[in-house]
């Protein structure tokens, strides 16, 4: 037999036996680098090519900061609206049984699909004074183009799958047993739901939440075309992160980048932590 | 299903009417409204809006940068998801975290990184200039900023599936023989296709539905560098409203096949 | 083929799951790795298939080091516990796999697949799916599918543990006989030490990735190198005292020890079946009260108590226990002719 190379152990004291080890880890980490790595640290080396001061100035300024209050401000309405209705339609999914249940399950995913540019334009014209929903708003004296609701509007619609995906499946696995234990011992359906079933779901909801948040805090797409980017009022972050790009303010639109990439990451970190809560308790 | 533990009939058709309003205003007129403003003045207009030479050239671009970055992320997402899944490493959970991060990050930024890195001032700016390369405002850019942000779809599906599906059978077509390249062909391969083609169809959605990112990278320069969504967003801006609808129907359309055969394959899964 | 393990070490996350161990295995013989779960026999039957890489040690295959050869290489016929069959294949596919990766044509390897699947007694089931067969017929097809390319080992790893009780007795006479047909040389591992005993020549006890002892079945039973192999195979009854004046006592009984020195802890172990139980006094019986009585099919199980808190455990077949007429209360003469005693770690 012949005598072959023996492979050397790499980073942990275990070798691997599955060929291809070397060649797939190398590919992803040199894809990865050139893609990710290198790009990202980029960002934050130009960022601090600048005074402490400079970088403070940028971030801080009146329009900068109520960007973000309007970009996380809308997301976290956005994402708890999402939390109360994902849950609805995630248990009318799972319990339910209606004609059609089969297509509706289907539609949930079409945020997914749809491109933000096409649900923008799409929302606007919706929630706009004379368009098909929005007629009816505007003699409550509820506008919805060019304000922070409409924000809201197109945020809850970029948002809509990720509750409804991460509780469905949990919901769908939950042992019938306990509620029947509950009603054999006289609790009414909704306490039922309130101390068992909720308390159960809570880590799902809890990362789908935070899913949707992240997602909302980023958006661009849909936002832009109903919001009227009016600088305080309905401009949000990624926007003005493009409106310096325009004016070739490179160290300011870095700057804000770097400050919603910390926020991103602080919040991928939740997300992983939350779903890491979720799997024990799916045990 | 068990029924005999639920709730009251009244409850269960008020949620079930409050959950499907809740689509309909936020889902459904929205989708609706795309194919009624694109057919408001008829197909003539429809027809000629798609076909106008700014379109059809948004058209083209779209299905190249698809063409590009679909094959491109299929082998990255399989090569990525072999060294995951299959192997022990130090670093693991890292590398899953950075896979995952174009999910996360906003798509301006993804846009904004690669005129850091390839624009007129950029890192690279000086040398592009020397030797004529144009990648910001330019195809090449577009298809770059696609690639980054559509790298995760794939490797996203294949990862956890693999790592259920465990080593097994692998091991047992090695002691039968087989070389690395025939145990992936014949053993891998069969058992993930479904979660590849998954991640595929998503995978082509988002290549051909970015906005944000391309927006930045692009230029808007009409007939050269728009895609389709960049190309619908000019035609709103300028009030052509039936154009713009027209353009965005064709991606409602795609939104609808890509559910359609995500359903299908999940039904195959199940089979 | 032959096979010799040097020294094997395998260390995983600072855990020493093998530690030291040799063997031997000659051509055509069925040699068992017996010992409880963790013990690290599996891990041993992995490197010799090359499915892990040793930290130490060596692997000899027919007197060829193998050690740093890949398992693709290795020639060796892998069956294991959760059957591993290709999900998407048919069952000739299945089994003609390690043909077909050599490059046989398909007519060959298919006619070769037809004639193991004959031999493993599934014929006409060429062109099911594995989620088809049930848990005894996907190891038989497992079976087939690793011999197809002729290996000179077999190497089968804890093959019969998913399945019921009655299907195990069943294949394992089904093996023993094919093994006898095909005289290939098979190492097996197992927990399940009724299938250790009725299916090897040799029985290595392995135990926190050492070896404990290594012979034939019979007398890793009557004489048991260690309390492990004791307690491990088979029940015990077991007792702790001093050797006092060569021997061990307990109660009012006396166990030989003189192979210990005098002063030393140490622990008495025999068997329930070794328990000599009769209504008369004989000499060197010592007397005891039946304080339960319990069924277990074949045998009775009698709980005899000899003084206050000293009990002791015995096993008589179900003949005997009728023809001596033996009832809870009653006074009986205990003998222990073979217990063996061990210093006490």
């Amino acid at each position: 037999m012949k005598i072959t190379k023996f492979h050397p152990e790499y980073f942990s004291g275990q070798k691997n036996v599955l060929p291809g080890f070397h060649l797939t880890l190398g590919l992803t980490l040199i894809y990865l680098c050139l893609m990710v790595l290198i790009p990202i640290s980029l960002l934050f080396l130009k960022t601090a090519g600048q005074s402490w001061q400079q970088f403070w100035e940028t971030v801080s300024s009146p329009r900068v900061v109520a960007s973000y209050s309007l970009s996380f401000g809308a997301s976290l309405a956005a994402a708890s609206i999402n939390s109360v209705f994902g849950l609805l339609l995630a248990w009318v999914l799972v319990r339910y049984p209606f004609p059609g249940r089969g297509i509706v399950d289907m539609i949930v995913d079409l945020p997914f699909a749809l491109p933000t540019a096409v649900a923008g334009i799409a929302l606007t014209t919706v929630y706009a004074e004379n368009g098909v929903l929005g007629k009816w708003l505007a003699p409550l004296g509820i506008k919805t183009a060019f304000t922070p609701l409409g924000i809201v509007i197109a945020l809850t619609f970029v948002g809509l799958p990720f509750v409804v995906r991460t509780v469905q499946p949990v919901l769908e696995d939950l042992d019938r047993d306990m509620e029947e234990a509950a009603a054999c011992l006289g609790a009414t359906r909704w306490k039922t739901f309130r101390r068992i079933l909720f308390p159960a779901i809570l880590p799902a909801l809890s990362t789908g939440f935070a899913m949707a948040f992240a997602r909302a805090v980023g958006e661009y797409g849909s936002v832009v075309f109903i919001s009227g980017n009016m600088p305080m009022k309905t401009e949000i972050t990624p926007l003005l992160i493009i409106t310096k790009l325009e004016q070739y303010d490179y160290i300011g639109a870095t700057s804000l980048a770097v400050v919603m990439l910390v926020a991103s990451f602080l919040l991928l970190l939740t997300i992983n932590l939350l779903q890491g809560w979720q799997a024990t308790r799916h045990e | 299903m068990n029924n005999t533990i639920t709730e009251k009939p009244y409850v269960r058709y008020t949620l079930i009417f409050l959950s499907l309003t809740f689509l309909a205003l936020f889902l459904v007129v929205p989708l609706i409204t795309i194919f009624a403003e694109a057919f408001q003045k008829g197909w003539g207009l429809y027809l000629t809006s798609i076909t106008e030479p700014a379109a059809m050239a948004a058209i083209r671009l779209t299905l190249l940068t698809a063409a590009i970055a679909v094959p491109v992320n299929l082998v990255f997402g399989i090569v990525a998801a072999w060294a995951i899944a299959k192997f022990e490493f130090f670093g693991k959970r890292f590398l899953i975290t950075l896979i995952e991060l174009p999910f996360t990050v906003s798509p301006v930024i993804s846009g904004l990184i690669f005129v850091l890195l390839f624009g007129a001032q950029g890192v690279f700016g000086k040398w592009l200039a020397d030797h004529d390369i144009q990648i910001i405002f330019a195809v090449p850019g577009i298809v770059l900023a696609t690639l980054f942000i559509t790298f995760p779809y794939v490797a996203r599906e294949l990862i956890p599936l693999m790592q259920a599906q465990g080593n097994e059978q692998e091991e047992a077509a090695l002691t039968l023989g087989a070389s690395g390249w025939q145990t992936f062909w014949k053993v891998t391969l069969p058992n993930i296709r479904w979660a590849l083609l998954y991640g595929v169809i998503l995978l082509n959605a988002r290549a051909m539905g970015e906005f944000g990112a391309v927006s930045v990278v692009s230029g808007h320069i009409r007939g050269l560098t728009n895609t389709i969504p960049l190309h619908v967003e000019i035609l709103y801006n300028e009030y052509n409203f039936v154009a713009a609808f027209a353009m965005a129907s064709l991606l409602a359309l795609l939104a609808l096949v890509t559910l359609i055969a995500k359903n299908w394959i999940e039904w195959k899964k199940g089979e | 083929m032959s096979i010799q393990v040097k020294k094997l070490k395998k260390i995983f996350n600072g855990f020493t799951a093998v530690d030291d161990v040799s063997l031997i295995v000659d051509d055509g013989e069925f040699v068992t790795l017996l010992g409880p779960s963790g013990s690290g026999k599996s891990t041993v039957l992995r490197c010799i298939a090359g499915l892990e890489a040793p930290d130490n040690g060596s692997i000899e295959i027919n007197n060829e080091d193998v050690t740093r050869v890949p398992v693709q290489e290795r020639r060796v016929g892998f069956v294991f516990q959760h059957y591993a069959l290709f999900r998407h294949m048919t069952l000739l596919e299945n089994v003609a796999f390690g043909l077909n990766v050599r490059g046989v044509g398909k007519k060959e390897r298919n006619e070769k697949a037809r004639d193991l699947l004959q031999l493993v007694g599934l014929t006409g089931l060429e062109k099911r799916m594995p989620s088809q067969l049930s848990g005894g017929q996907r190891q038989r097809v497992a079976l087939a599918r690793a011999l197809a390319p002729q290996p000179g080992l077999l190497l089968l790893d804890e093959p019969f543990g998913a399945l019921d009780a009655r299907l195990r007795k069943e294949l394992r006479v089904w093996l023993r006989e094919l093994h006898d047909r095909i005289n290939l040389t098979t190492l097996l591992v197992t927990h399940d030490q009724d299938e250790a005993f009725e299916l090897s020549d040799r029985v290595l006890v392995v135990n926190k990735g050492r070896i404990e002892q290594e012979a034939e079945p019979q007398k890793i039973f009557d004489e048991p190198a260690s309390e492990f192999v004791a307690t491990f195979v088979g029940e015990t009854n077991r007792v702790e005292g001093t050797v006092q004046e060569g021997s061990v006592a307990w109660g009012p009984m006396r166990f030989k020890a003189v192979h210990l020195k005098e002063g030393t802890k140490a622990s008495v172990l025999f068997r329930p079946n070794d328990v000599y139980v009769t209504s008369h006094r004989e000499k060197g019986g010592w007397p005891g009260i039946i304080r339960s009585i319990q069924f277990l099919g074949a045998t009775e199980s009698l709980e005899i108590e000899i003084e206050k808190d000293l009990n002791l455990t015995a096993h008589i077949p179900k003949g005997v226990a009728a023809l001596s007429g033996f009832t809870v209360g009653e006074q009986v003469y205990v003998m222990v002719p073979m217990a063996h005693v061990f210093a006490s770690k």
